[in-house]
């Protein structure tokens, strides 16, 4: 298959950017999206040029890393996965593909199409956390906890913090990765304990770092590539409400 | 307390969540009182709709009343525009080049400002042709206004709104208006359980239907009255 690539390059986060256009030739449909990045890569390193920097890490899908708004959906046209899991057969040959970085105001573009995503760690440091002494494992049994609030705790879990929900939103808000945290934790009783501080103090954070108002489009949930339910943030906007109105 | 519904994105959302919620709650009211005007249209009387109209004219329950909805107003509008001046900054000013739009969300979520826009406009309109007429003669102590080339009393609500209706462009104006309303309120009616966190994904489609059946009832109610008075005018 052969492709026309348009991609972001910007050197670094002061300069401006604008879209250079390279060609792929004889990938085949099997080639992961990153692995076709590689084999570019390949060619401007041999040809003497400057690669085009992108993040990535695991390349399964749980780590989180890879990001990427390919023609104009985050982590590409396919449902329910991150770049890394995406193919070339998804894509029609011949065809021209624009990759851009995630564009949010708290996500600055460091260099090509890798973004400081650094401002999702801030919230989760504000309170993401269980701050009790675990000690070693426990029984599995020891808590007794309900199938059903066991499996949302795993199914808000189940976020690796890409930032695609707020590179997707039109609001730039960073709801569903705050609901996905807050929720995970508070459907467990080792997290319950501090549901209310948590609640307010991520909050608070995402505020203070400038993502913007969800406003239910419910587009972060559509393009997830863990497909997080905006129950969730129905879950965290209850958590929070609740903590204000008791203090 | 003040802190949190001014300063938290949160917080904010509650306020034009309960808000908006009141002014559902409104929009059904009037709309059922519109629809004495359609059984005085029937029986070809005028008593029963005039006499909501003298029953709420400038007294002062119905003048705290329409302070309470101005403010309210106010509030929503107010709130909507700060909250979306945050959206936009929090956008960036580096745009996407292509964008595509997202499975299974509606267009309406993603437009609420431009519809609440049109709806605040045809709203203006509205007071003009009818609480100008209405409440606001009766505030400035007089007893007559004229409606076309006639003069009647500011209660005679029956003769001002066949008036209103009884040309085309008006009917026009007020079916786009409440067509805009219509999706304002399809989207805004289960947002604000959302908001408040009265929702999951049990309860999503149960609220999106009542968003749809709320709405197309208020909406249907309105352009009841106005499209049997231009018919019967």
């Amino acid at each position: 298959m052969n492709f026309t690539l348009k991609i972001w390059r910007q050197k670094d986060a002061k300069s401006q950017g604008a879209f250079e256009t390279y060609k792929v030739e004889n990938i085949s449909a099997d080639t992961s999206f990153l692995e076709m990045l590689d084999i570019l890569n390949n060619d401007l390193v041999h040809a003497g040029k400057e690669p085009v920097a992108f993040d990535h890490d695991c390349r399964e899908g749980i780590c989180g890393m890879c990001s990427l708004h390919i023609n104009g959906h985050a982590h590409g046209p396919s449902q329910a996965v991150t770049t890394c899991q995406m193919y070339m057969r998804k894509f029609k040959d011949g065809s021209t593909i624009t990759i851009e970085p995630w564009r949010s105001a708290a996500f600055p573009v460091i260099k090509d199409l890798v973004v400081n995503r650094g401002a999702y760690d801030e919230i989760l440091q504000a309170g993401g956390f269980v701050s009790v002494r675990t000690n070693s494992v426990p029984d599995g049994n020891a808590i007794p906890i309900p199938k059903e609030d066991a499996d949302e705790s795993m199914d808000a879990a189940a976020c690796v913090g890409c930032g695609a929900c707020a590179a997707t939103c039109k609001n730039g808000s960073a709801m569903l990765f705050v609901a996905a945290r807050v929720s995970s934790l508070a459907k467990l009783p080792q997290g319950r304990v501090e549901g209310a501080r948590r609640a307010k103090a991520m909050v608070a954070k995402m505020d203070e770092l400038g993502f913007g108002n969800c406003t239910n489009t419910g587009a972060c949930q559509a393009e997830c590539p863990k497909q997080i339910s905006i129950a969730h943030i129905a879950r965290l906007n209850r958590e929070f409400l609740w903590a204000k109105l008791k203090d | 307390m003040s802190c949190f519904l001014c300063n938290s994105s949160l917080g904010k959302k509650l306020v034009m969540s309960l808000s908006g919620m009141a002014l559902v709650l409104f929009l059904l009211f009037h709309m059922s009182m519109n629809l004495v005007a359609l059984i005085d249209l029937i029986n070809g009387d005028t008593q029963y709709y005039n006499g909501v109209c003298a029953f709420l004219g400038a007294n002062w329950y119905a003048l705290v009343a329409t302070a309470g909805l101005a403010i309210l107003v106010l509030i929503h509008f107010v709130y909507a525009f700060i909250l979306t001046l945050n959206n936009y900054r929090a956008r960036g000013s580096q745009r996407y080049a292509v964008t595509a739009s997202e499975p299974g969300v509606e267009w309406a979520s993603k437009n609420m400002l431009l519809l609440g826009v049109i709806v605040v406009l045809g709203l203006g309109l509205h007071l003009v042709h009818f609480w100008s007429k209405m409440m606001l003669v009766e505030l400035m102590g007089q007893h007559e206004v004229l409606v076309g080339d006639e003069p009647v009393v500011p209660t005679d609500g029956l003769a001002i709104i066949k008036f209103t209706f009884s040309q085309w462009y008006n009917v026009a104006i007020y079916l786009v208006w409440l067509v805009a309303l219509w999706l304002h309120l399809n989207h805004g009616v289960w947002s604000m359980f959302q908001s408040i966190g009265w929702a999951n994904d049990k309860w999503y489609p149960r609220l999106k239907m009542l968003a749809k059946a709320a709405s197309t009832l208020i909406i249907l109610g309105f352009m009841a009255v106005v499209i049997a008075f231009y018919v019967m005018r």
